[in-house]
């Protein structure tokens, strides 16, 4: 379409279209314990069993600040490499819904405890920059079901309340694909600082996406329209792909965009209006009285400073540096941190005499493949980083083959098998005493004569056939690298 | 048995612990006056028999050591109280019964206090004469027709027609003291932070107060060091050190410094409150104190100030009160259906008045004119009283610019009604503490009071200089009995 590959663009008959994308992503702190009270706020319990009188708004009740949310917020603006604000405030953005207990969502307006900040995307053609313009804390709201009963809806108010992280981006992702980069990139960075497990199933991480469109090398921005509430990057990308089309056919249209909010519809993939800028609720924002400003020092951030992880962009340097991995490598094994830390065991198993190529070969082949087709998290793994660092190290030193290792990798899926043990008993070692190569070779030459002849006379694809026959004969135990080297010796 | 009532609380405190009256016998005594005075309809919801029965209880193992040993008392229905319903004088909480006690009230149950029942306010404490009350308006003791003051309009009247030795109200522009002068009472609002609002049906948080009503300064200091405590539970609690009022009371109050504000001068203020203050000046020097003139340059505009902070806050914390979860609930053809409905019939006029003002002042376009600049200028109100504290150590003015009116009197009259609280607002929009004693009667034997206010956790202070001037001033309130036929 475009004339530069990685460039998202939308063409019209004489116009080229660029995508402007903004994300507020909703991250819901992983805590014990709600942000402005006591209760549990464990996914999947029966409906209405994790509420306090604080969470139901109860008269009288009070908001008190739960400090380790506190933390999880300013952790992840340190991982998001923003400024930590000493000094923040809660508002009150008011308005009635069912469940919405107070009457009012406390969040932070114009005072969020983390400021400006940046996160670095690994795209195909290189890395970009995405800033971050803010992270504020604010409470959840409950959940309406309007599907259990054909009259009533019912109301569920055990995640009142629960800590959400609204992390604010800069307009600065431009196609469908940068969107899902970044969006895996917070998801990656929030869970190496475990301040959100970015489970997308769960609601833990969901946006609202803003996108506009302009004429390519506008420096202008169009009118943005607002897609509420998306939960799934296919869906975020979907989205996009539809409303800037839109907005562009209306443009083409000669007709203007109006400055609302949407809704993404996923059974019709298509966006619907669902309230425009005249409807906009007026949510009446003020500080909480009941809740003094916010306050940390630069001691308290100091600390928590300390306490941060190894995070995925100084991972992928210090693999790139330390193993000699290269820049997709690395990438692909910072991505998730369970992966980064299966990586790190396999190579600290390994011992001295690695083999880091192998290693990287096995979990991103193999191992990834085995993932993917059972559907199971890396954490899941039913083939532990021990063993299958013993594997990789069978295969270095030569006690099996490359080929054989498939073998033994399939037989140790079932109930994570020592390898070593594998090779023992099945008899899977390679063959690596040269005499013993050498007199199997003799026969096969023997066994086909012509062959040799036609090969000592230039038919050099022949070759292959005999390694074939080795490997065939020696059930694939002979070492490959010797069978080469005695062949060649004696068709000579 | 009738003169049971007529003992101060320390008094009663003292006669239980000499055993020369039990907690059934003055239990009883203030339920027969409580019983025989409905007509001043100073409660909302009784509790009498729960509470004879604790008292017999009490009396079974009495623990002497308590501050208030087996002593009853009423408390305004603005407080919760765990299974017994709490109202906020609203048909919205109307069938409102708590699973949970509020911090204040807890601390009165700790020392051994026995809850007689609950007091009639201003619906949601909103009001000035405890005329916005769903369940009725409450008569002044001091004569019929007569307005008690609010919003702690039936915890006055309790007090003054000894239905109750001592109460707890609250105060969020006067609700307290206004009342209390109106009554001939005694009424503390403590510092802003001073006593935890857990548990206390909010009007405006960051002005709402909980504190004691009594007959003396005495029984107000012994309450106040009851109820002030510091609360986890309240975000907006303050840690600091507490003193055992009671204990450290003391008349000698030579040499300090009683500010006396010009600004408080105002416009059309009845010669007999003028005169008033002037009596309690010389009381004050009579005490021994200095007096000195001080200005308090904002003060005009803490009345407009307070009507935009105070409703504003109201309009977000009454927004709990929905029909969806708890209290009074009308039918509706859909949510919004609902909402309306139960919020049109649930809330009364001068509540929906206010969540109208406070919705208003709130409102992108109209945030910054009214919100955010009564917001500097309640900082500016309280930098007058930081400046006027580097000189004086209280400041003395009268409680109200007027006596208690006549019930009805300013009942379509809101701007008329809210001028009552002019003298009371500044001192909560600068969250200090202040005391409403009785100094005098006017022309026709209304009561009067004085107002001292203090510096922030100071309540000691003017404790102090309310109990010297107490005894200076002799009071004498005069309670004909008019009710109780």
């Amino acid at each position: 379409m475009s004339k530069n590959k990685s460039e998202y663009l939308i063409n019209r008959k004489d116009n080229q279209y660029e995508v402007v994308i903004g994300l507020e992503v909703h991250a819901q702190v992983t805590s014990e314990s709600k942000l402005f009270s006591t209760s549990a706020t464990k996914f999947g319990a029966e409906p209405n069993t994790q509420v306090s009188l604080v969470d139901a708004a109860f008269p009288g009740m009070l908001p008190v600040i739960n400090e380790f949310c506190v933390k999880q917020a300013i952790k992840t603006g340190i991982g998001l490499n923003a400024k930590i604000n000493n000094r923040s405030v809660f508002d009150r953005k008011n308005y009635f819904y069912a469940d919405l207990p107070q009457g009012y969502q406390i969040s932070q307006f114009k005072d969020p405890i983390v400021g400006e900040g940046k996160v670095i995307l690994d795209m195909p053609e290189g890395q970009k920059e995405v800033g971050i313009e803010r992270l504020h804390l604010e409470q959840d709201a409950g959940k309406s079901i309007h599907d259990l009963d054909p009259q009533n809806t019912f109301v569920d108010l055990n995640r009142s309340g629960v800590a959400l992280m609204e992390i604010v981006s800069k307009p600065d992702l431009r196609s469908p694909d940068e969107v899902s980069v970044y969006i895996k990139k917070l998801r990656s960075i929030m869970r190496y600082l475990g301040t959100c497990d970015g489970n997308m199933q769960e609601g833990s991480l969901r946006a609202d996406v803003n996108v506009s469109v302009r004429t390519k090398g506008s420096k202008e921005f169009g009118t943005r329209c607002e897609i509420k509430n998306v939960n799934s990057i296919k869906f975020m990308q979907m989205a996009i792909e539809y409303e800037a089309n839109r907005q562009v056919d209306l443009i083409e249209e000669g007709k203007s965009i109006d400055q609302e909010t949407r809704l993404f519809d996923t059974k019709k993939n298509e966006t619907r209006s669902m309230r425009s800028k005249e409807d906009a609720h007026d949510y009446r924002y003020f500080p909480d009285p009941d809740l003094l400003p916010l306050e940390v020092s630069d001691e308290f951030i100091n600390k928590l400073k300390n306490d941060i992880p190894e995070l995925p962009d100084d991972k992928k340097k210090r693999f790139i540096d330390e193993f000699k991995l290269s820049a997709y490598e690395a990438t692909i094994l910072v991505s998730d941190i369970d992966t980064a830390k299966y990586f790190e065991e396999v190579v600290a198993k390994m011992g001295k005499n690695r083999d880091m190529k192998l290693a990287v070969n096995w979990i991103t082949g193999e191992l990834f493949a085995v993932l993917n087709n059972k559907n199971l998290e890396i954490s899941q793994s039913p083939v532990s980083a021990k063993n299958l660092a013993i594997l990789v190290n069978l295969i270095k030193n030569g006690t099996i083959s490359g080929k054989i290792a498939k073998t033994v990798f399939e037989l140790m899926l079932d109930g994570d098998k020592d390898p070593q043990k594998i090779v023992e008993e099945k008899g899977l070692k390679q063959q690596s005493d040269p005499k013993a190569i050498e007199a199997l070779i003799d026969k096969i030459i023997n066994d086909n004569r012509e062959k040799a002849i036609e090969y000592k006379q230039g038919k050099e694809k022949l070759f292959g056939f005999f390694v074939g026959q080795a490997m065939k004969v020696s059930g694939g135990k002979a070492n490959p690298q010797l069978i080469n080297e005695i062949l060649k010796k004696k068709l000579q | 048995m009738s003169d049971i009532t007529k003992k101060s609380l320390t008094e009663l405190v003292k006669n239980i612990k000499e055993k020369k009256l039990s907690s059934e016998e003055v239990t009883k005594a203030f339920i027969d006056r409580s019983e025989k005075s409905k007509e001043l309809n100073a409660y909302i919801t009784e509790d009498y028999s729960s509470a004879l029965e604790k008292a017999k209880k009490f009396d079974q193992k009495p623990n002497l050591d308590l501050k208030l040993p087996g002593i009853p008392m009423a408390v305004k229905d603005l407080f919760c109280t765990k299974n017994i319903r709490t109202t906020a004088g609203s048909k919205i909480l109307n069938n409102f019964v708590p699973t949970y006690e509020s911090t204040v009230t807890q601390n009165i149950w700790n020392e051994g206090a026995i809850l007689l029942g609950k007091l009639n306010c201003d619906e949601f404490a909103m009001g000035s004469s405890n005329e916005t009350s769903f369940f009725g308006n409450v008569q002044n003791p001091i004569d019929e027709n007569l307005v008690p003051g609010g919003s702690s309009g039936g915890s006055a009247s309790a007090v003054a027609g000894q239905l109750t030795p001592i109460t707890i109200g609250t105060d969020t522009g006067g609700s307290i003291r206004q009342p209390a002068s109106f009554t001939g009472t005694v009424g503390l609002k403590p510092t802003y932070g001073s006593c935890s609002r857990y548990g206390i049906v909010a009007f405006a948080s960051s002005l709402d107060q909980a504190g004691p009503m009594a007959q003396n300064v005495r029984d107000c200091a012994l309450l106040q060091e009851i109820i002030s405590t510091y609360d986890p539970k309240d975000s907006t609690s303050i840690d600091f050190k507490r003193n055992n009022y009671s204990k450290e009371l003391t008349k000698n109050i030579k040499d300090k410094k009683i500010g006396i504000p010009k600004e408080y001068r105002v416009e059309g203020m009845p010669k007999e409150i003028e005169e008033l203050w002037q009596k309690g000046i010389q009381y004050a020097k009579d005490c021994g104190a200095e007096i000195v003139d001080i200005s308090l340059p904002h003060t005009s505009y803490a009345l407009p100030t307070y009507y935009i902070v105070a409703p504003a806050e109201a309009s977000s914390n009454l927004a709990r009160y929905d029909g969806v979860k708890y209290g009074f609930r009308a039918k509706g053809e859909n949510l919004i259906d609902m909402y309306e409905k139960t919020r049109s019939e649930g809330f009364g006029a001068e509540v929906q008045r206010r969540i109208m003002i406070g919705t208003y002042v709130l409102s992108s376009g109209y945030y910054d004119a009214y919100y955010l600049k009564a917001q500097k200028v309640r900082k500016l109100i309280k930098n007058d009283f930081d400046e006027a504290y580097k000189k004086v150590d209280a400041i003395l003015t009268p409680s109200t610019p007027s006596s208690a009116f006549k019930i009805g009197e300013k009942k379509d009259d809101p701007v008329s009604m809210y001028l009552n609280d002019i003298f009371t607002v500044p001192v909560n929009l600068a969250g200090l503490p202040g005391i409403s004693i009785p100094a005098g009667h006017d022309t026709r034997g209304y009561p009067l009071g004085l107002q001292i206010i203090g510096k922030a956790f100071d309540e000691q202070n003017i404790l102090n200089i309310a109990y010297a001037m107490e005894e200076k001033i002799n009071f004498k309130n005069k309670i004909t009995d008019w009710w109780i036929k």
